[in-house]
């Protein structure tokens, strides 16, 4: 099993190609499966599994489609200030790992 | 909650589904976990296998492990791998390469989601087809060759580490490299023809270790099927998942539709169900009193007490059981040998005499005796030439008495 952690254990990754001011949304070739700890998501194209480890996590990427920008889909699921940079951590991983695209 | 902890309580859908297609396969290799061979008569139909497809598809399997026996000589394979394709579960598939020529490397380098696990367990002919047969090594690098050239990409070669091979890594690593593939290193389990050839095939204590430094040294650069946790023991744990997942992430579904815990566990007392019953698949990954134990509180035992014990986990159910150790007791190959300790005392004790030790439930083997385990050639069949004894014996020969040849080539 290839298994990426994404979640609250992204640190270390660049934020560099990830701009929350853009509109973003779940890759096309992605399936994310709801879990008690948050959900499990498979790239099909990359045949990679990752896990988002909280359920405001996946309230995010789900809601990033609905929003011009990740700020909105941070507000929708309520994450709240102190949570805000671990949550960028994570999305910027999720971005580079390709869970996610800017649209 | 930690999120290894929600995969000791289970998840909504396995994780890691193993399939097995059918119990027929061309080889008869000496440490086949599902003692395959014939086919089953049995084994899910073409509609059934993709009901079940359907049923993975609902419950978001994003894939299935598919092998065997050897799951190309089902006619339909082809058939279910693109269905289920169609269906978004991706495929991986465990060949002996038997059926890997061009054309069909062509046709899979074309298939999305789609991977290819090649079986090897010797870097060289003699190693492997003591383990595999005769000309099993050829045919596994002529299917290689076949993927390469085609462009399939990076299809994966699997090698069962024994006594035999543990020092061909580097060797299995060159291969890999050669062919574009990625090397995938799996335990050799009890299980299957596997129990009666453990004693000489699994790895000593010594060469435990040296897989374990050099599993450590390559890091994520070689796949393990998550396979050696018990070795975590030695010190820093290896990358992946470091439980046993028999039930709470992983389970197998054989090719008579039963679901067992695990794929190195097919004995009644690891079966949860069946996919032909009323509630499916789903109903028996959901619900059934097996996998409800399994993902219970687990007594570790003896081995609760040592400190190993966080990093090892008690190692592998199906290695204890099919050695004839106790669940909660230490794995055969505890790395501070209190496996092999534990099988002495039983061994003492009269515990581990034949019968005793629980045997697979099921036996697909085929009924002739494999080539020799050498060179290949001739098979020496000993035919009898004495007088039948039995009045009723209709053969044609029967009685006659006549010379038949003593070697006869099977092709």
């Amino acid at each position: 099993m290839t298994a990426a952690p994404a979640g609250a254990s992204t640190t270390g990754v660049s934020a560099g190609a990830f701009d929350p001011d853009r509109p973003h949304r779940l890759s096309s070739s992605v399936s994310v499966r709801p879990e008690s700890f948050g959900a499990l998501v498979y790239d099909f194209h990359t045949r990679r599994l990752s896990f988002l480890k909280t359920k405001p996590l996946v309230h995010v990427v789900q809601a990033l489609e609905h929003h011009d920008d990740v700020h909105g889909a941070l507000a929708e699921a309520g994450v709240t200030e102190s949570d805000r940079d671990q949550y960028m951590r994570a999305l910027a991983g999720l971005a580079q790992a390709g869970t996610i695209t800017p649209r | 909650m930690k999120l290894v902890e929600h995969f000791t309580h289970g998840l909504t859908s396995p994780i890691c589904l193993t399939w097995e297609l059918t119990y027929a396969c061309n080889l008869s290799c000496v440490h086949c976990l599902s003692s395959s061979g014939r086919r089953d008569p049995n084994e899910l139909s073409t509609d059934e296998a993709k009901a079940v497809i359907d049923e993975l598809q609902r419950m978001q399997v994003f894939y299935v492990n598919i092998g065997g026996g050897e799951p190309t000589v089902r006619s339909d394979f082809w058939e279910l791998l693109d269905y289920a394709i169609a269906h978004d579960v991706g495929v991986k598939f465990s060949t002996n390469g038997v059926k890997l020529d061009k054309a069909r490397a062509e046709q899979l380098a074309k298939t999305d989601y789609v991977d290819v696990q090649i079986s090897l367990d010797g870097a060289t002919a003699e190693v492997n087809d003591h383990v595999r047969g005769p000309g099993s090594f050829d045919t596994a690098i002529r299917a290689m060759e076949n993927l390469h050239e085609a462009g399939f990409g990076q299809f994966k070669i699997s090698v069962v580490v024994t006594r035999q091979n543990v020092d061909q890594l580097d060797d299995f690593k060159a291969i890999a490299d050669r062919y574009g593939a990625q090397l995938r290193i799996t335990r050799l389990r009890p299980s299957g023809r596997g129990a009666d050839t453990w004693d000489e095939l699994h790895p000593t204590q010594a060469q435990q270790k040296q897989l374990y430094d050099w599993l450590v040294a390559r890091g994520e650069d070689v796949l393990t099927g998550d396979s050696f946790f018990h070795l975590s023991a030695y010190g820093q744990e290896l990358p992946g998942l470091n439980l046993c997942g028999a039930g709470r992430v992983v389970c197998l579904i054989d090719p008579v539709g039963d679901v067992y815990a695990c794929p190195f566990a097919i004995h009644d007392q690891f079966l949860a169900g069946n996919v032909r019953s009323e509630g499916g698949f789903q109903g028996v990954w959901q619900d059934s009193e097996l996998f409800a134990e399994l993902r219970g509180p687990q007594s570790g035992g003896a081995c609760t007490k040592c400190s190993h014990y966080d990093a090892c986990q008690g190692g592998c159910m199906a290695a204890k059981f099919f050695t004839g150790l106790p669940l909660d007791g230490p794995d055969p190959e505890c790395v501070l040998g209190n496996g092999e300790a534990e099988l002495a005392k039983l061994q003492m004790a009269g515990a581990l005499e034949p019968g005793v030790i629980p045997k697979p439930s099921l036996d697909h083997s085929h009924k002739t005796t494999r080539g020799p385990r050498k060179n290949g050639g001739p098979v020496p069949l000993t035919l009898s030439v004495r007088r039948p004894d039995k009045a009723c014996d209709s053969d044609p020969l029967a009685g006659e008495g006549r010379r038949l040849p003593a070697a006869v080539r099977v092709s």
